[in-house]
């Protein structure tokens, strides 16, 4: 048995966040997630835009916390060595009543003291991004907007949430929460494992409420809205430079082009409200109604160009808005709802839980000797020659080739599973192996290979994300196999 | 057990070969046969062989060595004759860039990286299998979706089986062999499924791979979306139409585990795009003359990098003339001068080499659209054959003699393959 002053249950990016700020702490912490990796769910399928900041209604706790976690984007991403940087966005409109939007999310905008908003003139759109569509009458431009590769957010998180102490166990739903006598906490069944602890935040993402009611506490009960994305092509790299929101809808801010950090174009996502909540299909309908939509905003764009194609599914509260904080049942804490701008507003609702676990009598103390940085991954497709030439004679690993079409080195691969990769998702949102025009048609045995000596996972049972999702299926020999559902 | 001996790289090489397959090995015995003392072959394997290694089916072998054999055999041969030959050879290399004239530059764990000056160099990288992304089929992303080549590469070199019930996504011929291996192994074959009318792959396959095995084709029809949260569980699959529409309404479900695409072969030219070769959009590969030499200086090109081939044999064939001609370029020797292009017609997709010579004796290979039976080959109006047929899974092969062209003094040819009677003579 464990016992912790804190089980942060949900490996998300907002799990991932307040795990990482206790770490910085001399709290006992756990991270309790269902899948096989830190975010596996949401997260992953999160179109990655660290939003400007003048987007949301203040009178909504999304919307008040969109500018505050844009700023803290920049420290993150220093301290923790993912790749970010602020692309800057337009959101284009195309007659007057889409200009009132623009006068609307200004004035918004400057109420929240975010800086560099510009009106940019059709002549002006033309000349910075002549990809769009000549129709667009005007463009509010934005600065601050910012790309990362969400993923990435996630899994350097919680390495550094780990390398502080933090204890993480994965492939671990939390099946039954049993209260402890005179309010000592919780127990909890996750996995095979009884853990104990004296505060429970719950930041399971879609499946939030029903781990609410496991621990008797009320709170929002969450629908899951679907958002299907497009990569495009990578000839297209700096078709459109900047991100492109059309003026917004009611329920999304509307089908974006983002140029991905690593420079991909991506078109989406949808907003469908769907009753199943594990519903990540693409669908043709999808694809039809991103393509009509993006191609009003960029004309030239193609369903030709697409390279690949996933679906992510929102956790989306009643009220459309964050619930973030206490409950009605003591040291049963929560962090649900959590949507769009969820990934923006992260490091603030990490703070937001911290402050409201010491409320509830948390000693927070900090821990002198936690390290808040992690040494930047390396990455020999982008780096210098001499810098190239450093890594091969510290390591010849450096020298192999393992994934061609993104110059992915087996060093590389190596540093993945060293810091926390269990699966080929895991290696492939780490490295970008299997990410490249072959989707890994080439690399996958190596990786499957290098996963067998330096993880210890035997090669029948590399899977490619959650238990289940086997490559190999049985010897060839006749030895028996798995069996798969079907 | 194809290896290699420990190499120490020279800095004057004559001729460079990137890519250690069939293309590779039989280009840099070319070269050598051609006078290059100094030869380098390079592969990013750990072995030699290229896909040969994974082709452990017979078939390979009737034209070059006259006798049947698997494709490990047929690369080990070659590889034989690469170390009897005494040719250098770096495995585990992979070409980081190139500059025609200078040489490669090359990362491996035995060399680093190095920088390795050529007089010529050899393009032989290959091909790459188009993913499920390429058609973009809706659905889940399950695991158990991949390339039939991955699932020949996990069945035998690794010993492994991709899954229990397999549906095949089109009709190429690594597709229909693992048809036939997989039920070797016992695995169900729920079908193959082509989208075209036309099957891709080589008649022979389909009838010792599909026919002999009791595994149905299934023309104009498609995979119209993939079932599965964590491993495939089913797919739907539905006619196509002849305008290319996908009835998904009038489809059937099918319970599968495992989906294998054969879809397609795109030719690896990264490093054909470094060296800004010039490109024909038709085979993906770049345009090459009739001594398979390409629009750089000392830049040879041979197999599959230059356009998709259906036997190893006809690739050595191709990969012997490159090596040869890189040898003769690297020691000082003229190329010979074309004075024909070549230029796709009726009925033909493409053909290789782009340009030929009237004074010589050539072989042209062609791709043909449609098929047909009884046709003509016709090229320009100065001269036509008569073909016993046509289809698009069977790359067309013809010698062209310099009697076939006498007359003609050069300049460009319309090549078409038409029907027998239009392609008679008034």
């Amino acid at each position: 048995m464990e016992r912790h002053d804190v089980a942060v249950i949900g490996a998300g990016v907002v799990g991932a966040a307040l795990a990482r700020t206790l770490s910085l702490t001399r709290t006992s912490v756990v991270l309790i997630e269902a899948q096989s990796e830190a975010g596996f769910g949401t997260s992953k399928a999160n179109s990655g835009i660290i939003h400007a900041g003048h987007h949301g209604d203040p009178a909504t706790l999304k919307g008040a916390l969109e500018w505050p976690g844009n700023q803290a984007w920049d420290a993150l991403a220093a301290e923790l060595g993912f790749a970010f940087r602020r692309i800057g966005e337009l959101t284009v409109a195309f007659d007057d009543a889409e200009r009132a939007h623009l006068d609307l999310l200004e004035a918004r905008g400057r109420a929240k003291g975010v800086p560099g908003l510009e009106r940019w003139d059709a002549e002006r759109v033309r000349r910075e991004e002549p990809a769009l569509s000549h129709d667009v009458v005007e463009a509010l431009y934005a600065p601050t907007a910012g790309v990362v590769n969400p993923y990435e957010a996630c899994y350097t998180l919680v390495e550094n949430a780990v390398r502080n102490g933090v204890e993480a166990h994965f492939d671990a739903p939390v099946t039954a929460v049993e209260a402890l006598e005179d309010g000592g906490g919780f127990a909890l069944q996750a996995g095979g494992r009884r853990i104990e602890a004296r505060y429970v935040v719950n930041a399971a993402g879609l499946y939030g409420d029903a781990l609410n009611a496991l621990a008797g506490a009320s709170g929002p009960r969450l629908r899951a809205r679907k958002g299907e994305e497009y990569l495009l092509d990578k000839r297209l790299q700096g078709y459109v430079e900047r991100l492109v929101f059309p003026a917004p809808s009611a329920t999304s801010k509307g089908t974006l082009i983002i140029p991905t950090y690593d420079g991909t174009l991506m078109v989406g996502p949808t907003a469908h409200e769907t009753d199943d909540k594990e519903d990540l299909t693409t669908t043709a309908e999808g694809a039809a109604e991103v393509f009509e939509k993006v191609r009003r905003l960029a004309p030239g764009l193609q369903p030709s160009d697409t390279i690949a194609q996933f679906a992510g599914l929102r956790a989306v509260a009643e009220d459309d808005d964050f619930h973030v904080g206490a409950t009605d049942v003591p040291r049963w804490l929560q962090a649900l709802g959590i949507q769009s701008p969820g990934l923006t507003a992260a490091p603030v609702l990490a703070e937001r839980l911290v402050a409201a676990l010491a409320e509830q009598g948390l000693a927070l103390e900090p821990d002198p000797d936690a390290e808040p940085t992690l040494p930047p991954p390396v990455r020999f497709a982008t780096a210098e020659p001499v810098v190239q030439e450093a890594l091969v004679a510290r390591d010849p690993a450096y020298a192999t080739m393992v994934c061609r079409c993104e110059w992915v080195t087996e060093g590389e691969i190596r540093d993945a599973i060293a810091r926390g990769a269990r699966t080929l998702d895991g290696i492939k949102f780490r490295t970008r192996a299997g990410m490249g025009r072959c989707q890994g048609g080439f690399c996958r045995l190596r990786c499957m290979e290098l996963l067998e000596r330096d993880a210890g996972i035997a090669l029948p049972d590399v899977r490619k994300h959650n238990p289940g999702s086997w490559v190999a299926i049985a010897r060839v020999d006749g030895t028996p196999g798995r069996e798969v559902t079907s | 057990m194809i290896s290699d001996r420990p190499q120490d790289l020279r800095t004057d090489y004559d001729v460079t070969v990137v890519g250690g397959g069939p293309a590779g090995m039989a280009a840099a015995l070319g070269a050598r046969a051609a006078g290059a003392e100094r030869v380098l072959l390079l592969d990013r394997d750990q072995e030699a062989g290229g896909i040969l290694n994974q082709c452990i089916h017979a078939g390979f072998g009737l034209h070059w060595f006259g006798e049947e054999l698997t494709g490990p055999e047929y690369a080990q041969r070659f590889f034989e004759n690469v170390l009897e030959e005494d040719l250098d050879v770096l495995l585990g290399a992979y070409v980081l860039d190139a500059a025609a004239g200078d040489g490669v530059r090359v990362a491996s764990p035995t060399v680093g990286l190095a920088t390795v000056p050529s007089r010529a160099i050899v393009l032989a990288m290959g091909a790459r299998e188009r993913t499920r992304a390429a058609v973009r089929i809706p659905g889940s992303r399950p695991e158990g979706v991949m390339t039939a080549g991955f699932a020949q590469k996990l069945v035998n070199q690794e010993g492994y089986l991709p899954g229990r019930r397999v549906a095949i996504l089109g009709s190429g011929d690594i597709g229909l062999i693992m048809a036939r291996r997989l039920k070797l192994e016992g695995v169900d074959v729920t079908g193959v499924y082509e989208l075209q009318p036309h099957a891709n792959g080589s008649n022979r396959n389909i009838v010792q791979c599909l026919d002999d095995f009791d595994v149905p084709l299934h023309l104009a029809t498609t995979i119209a979306e993939i079932r599965g949260r964590d491993r495939v569980e089913g797919i739907r699959v539905a006619p196509v139409g002849e305008d290319g529409r996908v009835d998904v309404a009038a489809g059937d479900d099918v319970a599968c585990d495992t989906v294998l695409t054969s879809i397609g072969l795109i030719p690896e030219n990264e490093l054909s795009r470094t060296l800004r070769l010039r490109m024909d959009p038709a085979t993906g590969g770049p345009v090459v003359g009739s001594a398979m030499e390409t629009s750089r200086d000392g830049v040879f090109a041979c197999g599959n990098v230059v356009h998709v081939h259906d036997l190893v044999d006809h690739v050595s064939q191709e990969a012997d003339l490159a090596g040869r001609s890189a040898g003769a370029y690297a020691t000082g020797s003229l190329l010979p001068e074309d004075n024909v292009r070549l230029v796709p017609g009726a009925n033909v997709r493409a053909c290789v080499p782009h340009t030929i010579s009237t004074d010589r004796t050539h072989v042209v290979h062609l791709r043909v659209a449609r098929a047909m039976e009884a046709c003509t080959l016709r090229l320009g109006d100065v001269h036509e054959r008569p073909l016993r047929y046509a289809v698009p899974g069977e790359m067309t092969t013809v010698k062209v003699r310099p009697r076939a062209l006498e007359g003609f003094a050069g300049g460009t040819l319309r090549v078409d393959v038409v029907p027998r009677e239009e392609g008679v003579k008034a």
